[in-house]
This record gives structure tokens, sequence and C-alpha cells, in this order.
């Protein structure tokens, strides 16, 4: 019924600004790039070290061949590092005007001051603004920079760094290990409950950019925190790279809850590391929107290591024209009673590709532990494409996994319902598009939820001939 | 007025409708009756203009407009309501949410707010019979035959239409439902003068919605027309007497 081709990019948060730095690297990576990196951060030799040991790894490793095509990341066209200001500012009026002005059009002010407790901007490599609301700060919440946790922090910071994620774990973990910069570092004491989310925004601005933060979040006993990240670029005609690392600790009876909004122009390539490691009864949320990028490969994952651990991976992909988004997630059960519950929602149209990659591995003594994993995709047009790889493993006879997949396509009788109620045919694939996505855009704060059904209202906007 | 004007219809390339001619007045019930098979959907569908109905000769005007080639949305906006046969179930979108879209798409400049604009909604959905959780779930997701012919007429009080079309609304209601649900259509009526095509094989409906014209089709084509008395007569004694 519909004939559809990509014509124009809706894609709103495109604009550049120009090139600000007070550092930048030169273009490539080496050794020397990774020193200076460290030298500039005020680094001691134990970071270093890591970083110089995880580069070695980098080489060493090849490329992935499974998951999409990377043979066209050039690894020498790529600046690693770009410092834009001299310091983190606390209040926006310490942050260069030019940024500023960019999170004013992204309206991160604005969303900080209606319902956020606290908030962390990184802009090309570092964190250039940083919040906290004074009650969570009272009550021991630490909230900053990655950089910033490793000076101030650094017992409890090496205690977790690398530890779920190590620097071999994969080339891209490795190169983030290598040249990370940035990113946030969540601890939550024991039993607070932090009631208004935590978001850190991340804006590459600069072209050939690489961005490479870690974050870092220790949920401990009985606390809970909801941690948000948002994502945009500029459309350039090069490929900028992000490649971040996220670790997350759940101790015994804490709860996690992340969620991303991922909206990079459709000029990055998004290979991100995500991992969360779950004590007894503790509970990790992953509420994943990927929205953007020209290639993602993300996969959060959940070791549950403590009796009674739960993890809940809820994700969307809309991958539309050029983007291939392969996405899932992984649920590794190592104790009894542990239960996972994985919902992959995709919707392809104007030629875009989505997959769900997912592991669920069950070992020998994980008594009784449940896992369900839904995928559903819906392809709008003939040109889109969308592949389920599920892998499950079950070596504990007490142990259950259940899988169901369905793939569908926009029905002509539902367009006909829709339209014959008055709807234009592109509100009617919205209607019927949210509807689709309805189940874990529910589980989002309402600002977010509307941005989302925004966001992929925009990527359907212009599909209809 | 619409005026459907020796209409012929194929379904992939297959021939359904043969050389139909009759015309909805404002104000009048026209009764479309035939045995499975003879055409009756395939009329209403092409009204409403669903694209597998091609028309291969023939015009539908609907006042002084050719609607033959317009979309489905055209010519709902345009006054026509098809509440269908087998409503199809929309998984996630809201019915409340999706009543008040259409509301809004249809009275553009009424000022009745959201929270008004719910309650006069929960008063409807409580007279046509329909839980009021229902207007709480996602469209038709789980529902009955019986609540999706209900929905369809919470659906067309919100739209107001000019052109309603009735593909066999009657089926899936017990009686007493079909009783409140044909004086509902009825009053709709009366008040914006609407015009009325029932399709039904069941006699029940036309006791409510008293039929100013009868057509019985067979085989695609009209085979007889008439008043009142003869859907009487094919309620008695069938189609072939």
């Amino acid at each position: 019924m519909s004939t559809t081709s990509y014509q124009k990019s809706p894609y709103e948060y495109g604009f550049s600004d120009p090139e600000i730095s007070v550092f930048k690297t030169k273009k490539g990576i080496n050794q020397d790039v990774i020193k200076t990196i460290s030298l500039i951060k005020n680094e001691d030799d134990k970071m270093l070290n890591f970083r110089l040991r995880a580069y070695q790894y980098f080489i060493d490793q090849p490329m992935p061949t499974w998951g999409s095509n990377l043979s066209d990341i050039n690894f020498d066209d790529i600046f690693y590092y770009l410092k834009p200001s001299e310091k983190e500012g606390h209040t926006w009026d310490e942050v260069p005007t030019e940024i500023k002005n960019t999170y004013d059009k992204l309206g991160i002010p604005e969303a900080e001051k209606q319902y956020l407790g606290g908030v962390k901007a990184q802009y090309e490599s570092e964190v250039i603004y940083g919040s906290l609301m004074k009650k969570l700060q009272n009550q021991g919440v630490i909230f900053c920079g990655m950089d910033e946790a490793l000076k101030k922090y650094p017992e409890i910071v090496w205690q977790h760094f690398g530890k779920i994620v190590p620097p071999d774990d994969n080339k891209f973990a490795s190169l983030n290990s290598a040249v990370w910069s940035g990113g946030s570092f969540i601890y939550i004491p024991k039993n607070i409950h932090v009631d208004l989310p935590l978001q850190t925004y991340f804006r590459i601005n600069s072209q050939k950019m690489g961005q490479f933060e870690r974050t870092l979040i220790i949920a401990d006993e009985g606390s809970f925190v909801h941690y948000i990240e948002g994502c945009t670029a500029p459309i350039y005609s090069t490929d900028s790279l992000h490649a971040a690392v996220v670790e997350v600790f759940v101790k015994k009876n804490a709860r996690v809850r992340y969620t991303t909004i991922q909206n990079w122009s459709t000029n990055v390539y998004n290979l991100v590391t995500k991992r969360a490691q779950v004590d007894a009864h503790g509970v990790m949320e992953w509420v994943d929107g990927n929205l953007g990028s020209k290639i993602t490969m993300k996969y959060p994952s959940n070791i549950l290591i403590g009796e009674g651990a739960h993890a809940e991976v809820l994700s969307v992909a809309v991958a539309s024209g050029i983007q291939h988004l392969d996405a899932g997630a992984k649920a590794i059960h190592l104790a009894p009673n542990t239960t996972s519950r994985i919902v992959a929602k995709s919707i392809s149209l104007n030629g875009g590709r989505s997959s769900y990659r997912g592991v669920v591995y069950i070992s020998k003594g994980a008594t009784n532990a449940r896992s369900k994993v839904v995928c559903d995709a819906l392809i709008l047009d003939k040109k889109s494409r969308s592949d389920t790889y599920p892998a499950n493993k079950n070596s504990e006879s007490s142990a259950f996994i259940e899988h169901e997949a369905t793939v569908s396509k926009i029905g002509e009788d539902q367009l006909f319902y829709l339209m014959s109620r008055g709807f234009s045919q592109n509100e009617a694939e919205a209607m019927i598009v949210n509807g689709f996505v309805e189940p874990i855009v529910k589980e989002l704060p309402m600002e977010y939820s509307l941005e989302l059904n925004r966001l992929i209202n925009l990527q359907m906007e212009g599909s209809v001939a | 007025m619409i005026k459907f004007k020796n209409i012929s219809v194929s379904v992939d390339k297959k021939s359904i409708l043969k050389d139909i001619t009759f015309n909805l007045k404002p104000g009048q019930i026209t009764a479309l009756m035939g045995p499975n098979g003879s055409g009756k959907s395939t009329i209403a569908l092409t009204l409403a203009g669903h694209p597998n109905y091609q028309i291969t000769s023939g015009k539908i005007i609907l006042g002084k407009i050719d609607i033959s080639k317009l979309p489905p949305d055209k010519r709902a906006n345009l006054g026509i309501f098809l509440s269908n046969q087998s409503p199809v179930a929309i998984p996630g979108l809201n019915v409340k949410t999706f009543l008040w879209q259409i509301f809004k798409k249809f009275h553009p400049d009424q000022k009745m707010s959201l929270p008004e604009f719910r309650s006069w909604l929960s008063f409807e959905a409580d007279s046509l019979g329909i839980k009021s959780e229902l207007l709480d779930r996602s469209l038709n997701d789980g529902f009955s035959g019986g609540e999706r012919k209900k929905m369809e007429v919470l659906q067309m009080l919100v739209s107001t239409p000019k052109y309603l079309i009735l593909d066999e609304i009657d089926s899936g209601l017990d009686i007493d439902a079909l009783k409140i649900i044909s004086l509902r259509i009825q009053k709709l009526a009366q008040d914006l003068n609407t015009a009325i095509l029932i399709i039904t094989h069941a006699p029940k409906i036309l006791e409510y919605l008293k039929p100013d014209q009868v057509l019985v089709l067979d085989k695609g084509q009209i085979k007889t027309s008439g008043d009142a008395s003869l859907a009487q007569k094919i309620i008695s004694s069938g189609f072939n007497s």
C-alpha cells in the first residue's frame, strides 16, 4: 500500500557548532597519544599502565567478524581526545557560552530544573558540567565525572574499575580502556533511594571524533537509583566513533534502572559494552532505546551472581535507511532462583536493518533459574530487514528458558481500519508503531516516554512518498 | 447524498460487483440483504475506500464530489463511517487516547476539554453497556466480538458521521445489546440526519432501524429492490421466493 523512500533526514539534532578545544591529540592512535591523554589528566602510573596494557590488547585482537560490518572504520582517521574547556562547571554560567547554547537547544538545563536529581554533560571527551541536588549530596550520594572519581576516590574506583568489563574483554572495550575519558561515576550508599533520576547527556560535536567514556555505577546494599543517558551528534559525511564501557554493581537487595535514549546521528558507529553484576535479590533493569547511529552493536549484559537476583532488559530499536542496529541482551545465571526477562522490540523501515542478538546462559547449580525472552520485530516495507540470533544454553535441569519471537508487518487491515477513521496513512502507521513499542515506552518516566514517542514519529516522518 | 452509479468492482482482478446503482439519502435507511458471498461487504468496503477493491467502472458521488478515487481517510473526513464486520485489534493503542484523537480530528473547533470529553465518553460507554475498564485497554485487543461491535458504535458517536455503513453490526450481540445499540444509532441518525446502509442477515435490527429502501443482492448484482415490506417477505420466505 505504501511506497517508501528515504527522502529527507528528520534528524533535528544534526546542527554543529565550531570546534571548541583547549587541547586535542593528533589524529590516530599510538602509545604517545595514550601517554599524552594520561599526562593531560595528570594520572598516576597505575592508570597509565592500565591504558597501555589495554592498547596492546586492542592491537592484538582482530575486528569482530560477526554482527555489523565494521570494515569501514579507519582507526587512523579519528581524533581520540579533545578537551573542550579547562574545567567542569557547576553552574551553567561556568560553561563556555557556545557549549551552554548547545545544551540549551537540547533542553538539558530545563529538564534539570524540572525533574532530575543530578546532571552531567559530556562534550567531546570531557564532562563540562555537573550538578547534584544538595539533599543527595548530604545523603552521601556521589555523582561525579569518572576522571574526578579516580582522583578523589581511588580506592573504591580501583576495586570496581575494569572488574566486570576487563581491558581484554573485546576489541572495543580494549580501545576504550586505552583512551577512555569522561563518563560518570555514581555511588549510592546503603539503603538510600534516589527518587529523581540522575542523567548524563553525551554530545559529540567535532568531525571524526571518538568518544570513549567510562561509566561506573555502584549501588550499595538496599539502595535504588535510576540513571538516564542521552546522546546526539551533528550529521557529518565523515564517521565518528562512540565506544563506551559501562559497569554496574548491584549489591544485595539493591535496584538499578539504567535508561538509554541513543539518538546519535547516522554517521556514528556506536559500539558499546554494558555489563552489570547483580548480588543476591538485587534487581538490574535496562531500558534501552536505540534510534540513532549508523551502526550500533550493544548487548546490555547481566551476570546474576547472588541467589534470587533478577535482570530485566527492555529494548527498542528503530532502524531506518542506512542504519544497522544490532542490539540485544545477555543474562548469565550463576546462582539459584535467579530470574531474567528480556523484551526486545525492533522496527525496520526505509531499508533499515535491525537484529536481535542475545545470550541466556544458566550454569549448573543455578537451580530453578528462569529466563524469558520475547523478541518482536515490525517491518514496515519490503526494503527493510530484521534478524534474530538467540543463543540459549541451559546446564541446569531444574532451570527453564522460554523464548518467543514474532515478526510482523503493518497489516493492510489495520492500516485501512485506522484510515477509515479519518487518519492519514502517516498518522495510522505512527499509531500502529507507537502501539507496538508501548509496552516499553510506558516503563519510562513521562517526559522520556513522550520524547521517545516523538523521536520515533520523527523517524517515520517523510517515510511515505 | 451518495450516488453509487453503475459501479463494478474487482478484487485481485476477479469481478465481484456488476453495475450496481443506488442512492443513500440523508435521514434514510437502506437495508442491503442477500445470501453469503453475494457482495454485500464488498459494497461496504468499496464505499469506505479499501485499497484492494478496484472500481473498474462507474462512480461514487458524494454531494457533488467524485470520491471514487479518494483514499479512506479523505472519505472519512467527508462523513463516511464504516462499522466493520470484524474490527481489527491495534495492540498498544489506548482506546481513550484513540477516541480523543478522533474527536479532535472531527471537531477541531469544539472547546471540550479532555476531562469533559472523558466524562462524556464514560456516560456513552456506560449506556452502551461497555465495561469502563475496556476504555483503558488497547483497541479491540482481546475484546469479544460483541465488545468490538460496541466499540465501533462508540467510535461512530465520536466521529458523528453523515453516512453510516453498518456491516453486520448485529452479529455477536445479544438481543438486549442489539436493542440498546440500535436505539442509540437511531438517535444519532435523527440528530445528524445521517444516511444509513445496513448490511444484515438477521431481521431483528430492522425492527429498530426501519428501512426506507431494501436492496437484495445476488451474485454481485441487485436482484430486486423495494420498501420495508420486501424485507418482511425475505425474512418470512427467504431469498429465493
